[in-house]
């Protein structure tokens, strides 16, 4: 590995990180959007920034790019105070409307700046290591890393100093309140970080980038968990494999080292997503199944012990009487015989003891409807665990 | 590592760039010239009809995006459909804009349906879905697009104006393709009419009532994804949102109905179009998607402040004219009380004495005036019978004559 290559990874490390910590609370706050909104109309700021400095580095350049995200914010805010639309149509209506304006006076004075707008948006990180910063004559390292890296310092005191108030915030603003946190300080403040790491980020990965890199770590590492630091530590982990994983990728196809971060990160959210025990897709699919089974059990059971007359049990009556398909039938009627709730006496079916004793407690329960005998009931008769 | 090269993308071109190539070189035209140049030069008559009919689609379409609380799935679609043009050009080799869109229609519509998922069997909010497959599509599409651009292969240029669009590039049968799609919506707005507007409005009811909510869904859905796509290559992925939301929230703001907001969200979807391409075409250096994206954002600001029923200012005026009718009440309420304690109700008080009260002003009492409740000589007032009975009962009953 070059001295490039281990600065590019690096980058894009602290980048991941820089971005996870932000993410993973508004992803909890249920502002992802607004994440996508901020990283699209910083773009006049970016541009007005850059009119006045004429340097893509310089601080000012953050400063007003996070001026026009907390805008932003407000901007959607007030929209969606009047009534008049609702929030998501607000978000809607800011962010193109400021990124056309940028657009528009990149290109009005296209032929002197030295802008591209795809430059924004995709960015280009192979390029980070050859705008050096030199203090002094001596070279210290890629400009970019200097910048990300104070906004991670930045970002992680912050979260280090004020966990507590977002940690209370996020999961009960009233709480937060009434215990004499503003929301109001604390969202603008999480904006604000949210801003400036964003225009922090984009020069080197985009602005497309930056809120894959702020929402999917974070809503991989919530499938996975629901205690707000292991999110972090998730959302922080899954954020620097992607960006190195992706910077490898990208090495061997020749593409764009953004591109293929985020279709790292996107990989990682899918076999998550599919896999991920308890949430995932798999998982809720097996769960819905045996819920319904064990309802059809349930109403099986219950039939059986409403009727004594033998023509109602036979087990081919069952199947027609309820109106069930033949392998559900079976899955059931299986269920059944393993639980040891039914004997089959010449297809007839009857209950056991067993069953009828489980069917008496499910009939009070439907009575009485109270939600301690479910409890009692499911250790006693849990079906599917044996 | 060799850095890699810069890949040009130029994004936006402009109708009078090709004008500029014409030798033409117009800075500014002024209206008639560019009405008879509407109607005589090919490229321009090609882009502001092709704008026109994208704003009518995108807008009779995005009213049901607003309404259905979706507006921000066509920013996901949008972004999401880039993989499908890579990937059509990738399998395909043409630059054929129908295939590409095909692609994207493909692409989009996964998308949609994977955003469904992910809210239906996660607990992951709609926002964090819609974020997820916006950044996740797009950063896939950005990786295919520049590994096309590394192939030896000179067919890939130009791929990239699907990212900003470029409504210079619009050919005629680009417009015909936009008009018959445009064409199909309305038919089948037509004929689903009643089962789209029922599903939006009360989802439970209509699937008691029998219908299967599940294909209309889909149905409409579709054609939402069907209408972005179509505009990817005039406005492109980016703003592409902002022409189904903005129409349809101006729309909005005018009408209580379906019927009238689908009609007017068309009209103001189609007249962006054709401002936007007029300011664009009129001056040096404007791209038209952004040109478009702004006067359509106007059009919402205008409905803001200025609609009737909902707007800011009306809303203010008729906040201001509450508070006075409150004042007025209070000023009689006031004149009530004193007037209650003397027999005669007609026995005339000095004006003075209502100063101390803060209800009164000289404009209340000239309404009031006016309004045949008090009787002014002089420096004194007295209350009028009908005054009298109405101050009586200004809190049993609403009055009459209340706003």
């Amino acid at each position: 590995m070059s001295n490039a290559q281990i600065e590019i990874q690096l980058i894009a490390c602290i980048v991941a990180i820089a971005c996870a910590i932000p993410g993973t609370f508004l992803v909890l706050r249920k502002m992802a959007m607004i994440s996508d909104a901020i990283s699209h109309s910083i773009l006049p700021g970016i541009v007005i920034g850059f009119f006045i400095t004429q340097d893509l580095n310089s601080p000012l350049l953050i400063l007003l790019a996070a001026v026009t995200g907390v805008i932003t914010v407000v901007l959607v805010e007030y929209i969606q105070k009047t009534g008049l639309v609702k929030e998501d149509t607000a978000i809607g209506l800011v962010f193109p409307a400021l990124f056309s304006i940028g657009v528009i006076l990149i290109a009005k004075n296209a032929n002197d700046v030295h802008l591209d707008v795809d430059a924004v948006l995709v960015g280009e990180l192979a390029f980070a290591p050859f705008d050096r910063l030199l203090i002094s004559g001596t070279d210290v390292g890629p400009k970019s890393l200097w910048i990300i890296g104070s906004i991670l310092v930045l970002t992680t005191s912050l979260l280090f100093a004020f966990f507590k108030e977002l940690k209370v915030s996020t999961f009960d603003a009233g709480l937060a309140a009434s215990l004499g946190f503003s929301p109001a300080i604390i969202h603008y403040g999480l904006m604000t970080v949210s801003s400036i790491t964003t225009v922090g980020a984009f020069d080197a990965v985009g602005a497309i980038l930056v809120v894959a890199l702020m929402i999917a770590p974070a809503a991989s590492a919530y499938l996975l968990t629901n205690e707000l630091k292991r999110m972090l530590i998730y959302a922080i982990g899954f954020g620097v494999c992607s960006a190195i994983s992706g910077y490898w990728v990208a090495h061997v196809l020749d593409a764009s080292i953004a591109g293929s971060i985020t279709t790292m990160l996107g990989l990682l959210f899918l076999i998550v997503y599919l896999i991920a025990p308890n949430k995932g897709v798999i998982a809720v699919l097996y769960r819905e199944r045996q819920q319904r089974i064990e309802v059809s059990l349930l109403t099986f059971l219950l039939h059986l012990k409403n009727h004594t007359e033998e023509s109602e049990r036979h087990v081919n009556h069952l199947s027609e009487h309820i109106n069930w398909q033949k392998v559900r039938a079976t899955s059931v009627l299986e269920l059944a015989l393993k639980n040891n709730m039914i004997q089959l006496d010449r297809n007839i079916v009857s209950l056991t003891d067993k069953g009828h004793e489980f069917t008496t407690q499910a009939i009070d329960y439907i009575i009485t409807n109270q939600d301690s005998k479910i409890e009692h009931m499911k250790d006693d008769f849990f079906l599917f665990r044996g | 590592m060799k850095p890699q090269e810069t890949h040009n993308l130029c994004g936006f071109t402009t109708a009078t760039n090709i004008k500029n190539c014409k030798h033409l070189k117009p800075k500014t035209i002024d209206i008639t010239e560019y009405i008879t140049l509407v109607f005589t030069d090919y490229t321009l008559r090609t882009i502001t009809l092709g704008t026109a009919i994208l704003g009518a689609v995108t807008g009779m379409l995005g009213s049901f995006a607003v309404l259905r609380k979706q507006s921000l799935l066509g920013d996901a679609i949008s972004h999401a459909a880039l993989p499908g043009i890579a990937i059509a050009f990738m399998l395909t080799d043409t630059k054929d804009s129908n295939v590409l869109l095909l692609g994207a229609l493909i692409s989009g519509l996964l998308g949609t349906f994977w955003i469904r998922g992910i809210i239906k069997k996660t607990h992951l909010k709609s926002d964090t879905a819609l974020g997820l497959i916006l950044s996740l599509f797009f950063g896939f599409g950005m990786l295919l697009l520049t590994f096309i651009q590394k192939q030896p292969n000179a067919n890939q240029a130009g791929l990239d104006k699907y990212l900003f669009g470029q409504a210079a590039t619009l050919l005629e049968a680009d417009v015909w393709l936009m008009a018959s799609v445009t064409g199909i919506c309305l038919l089948v707005l037509i004929v689903f009419w009643k089962e789209f507007k029922i599903l939006l409005f009360d989802a439970d009811y209509t699937k008691t009532l029998g219908f299967n909510t599940k294909f209309i869904d889909i149905l409409i859905t579709s054609f939402i994804v069907l209408a972005i796509v179509l505009g990817l290559q005039t406005v492109g992925v980016v703003l592409m949102s902002a022409m189904l939301l903005a129409p349809a929230a101006a729309a909005r703001q005018w009408t209580n109905s379906l019927a009238t907001m689908v009609g007017l969200s068309a009209v103001f979807g189609a007249s962006s179009g054709v401002v936007g391409t007029a300011v664009s075409a009129s001056q040096n250096n404007l791209s038209t998607g952004p040109v478009i994206v702004l006067v359509a954002s106007v059009f919402v600001l205008v409905s803001f402040v200025f609609s009737p029923s909902r707007g800011l200012l009306f809303k203010q005026i008729r906040f201001i004219k509450n508070r006075r009718d409150l004042q007025l009440h209070k000023t009689l309420a006031f004149m009530y009380n004193i007037a209650e304690t003397h027999h005669n109700i007609a026995h005339p008080h000095t004006i003075k004495i209502l100063n101390n009260f803060q209800g009164f002003t000289k404009r209340t009492l000239q309404e009031l005036v006016k309004k045949n409740y008090v009787k002014l000589e002089g420096s004194m007032w007295s209350l009028t019978e009908e005054g009298f009975k109405t101050a009586s009962n200004l809190y049993n009953q609403q009055p009459e004559n209340n706003e």
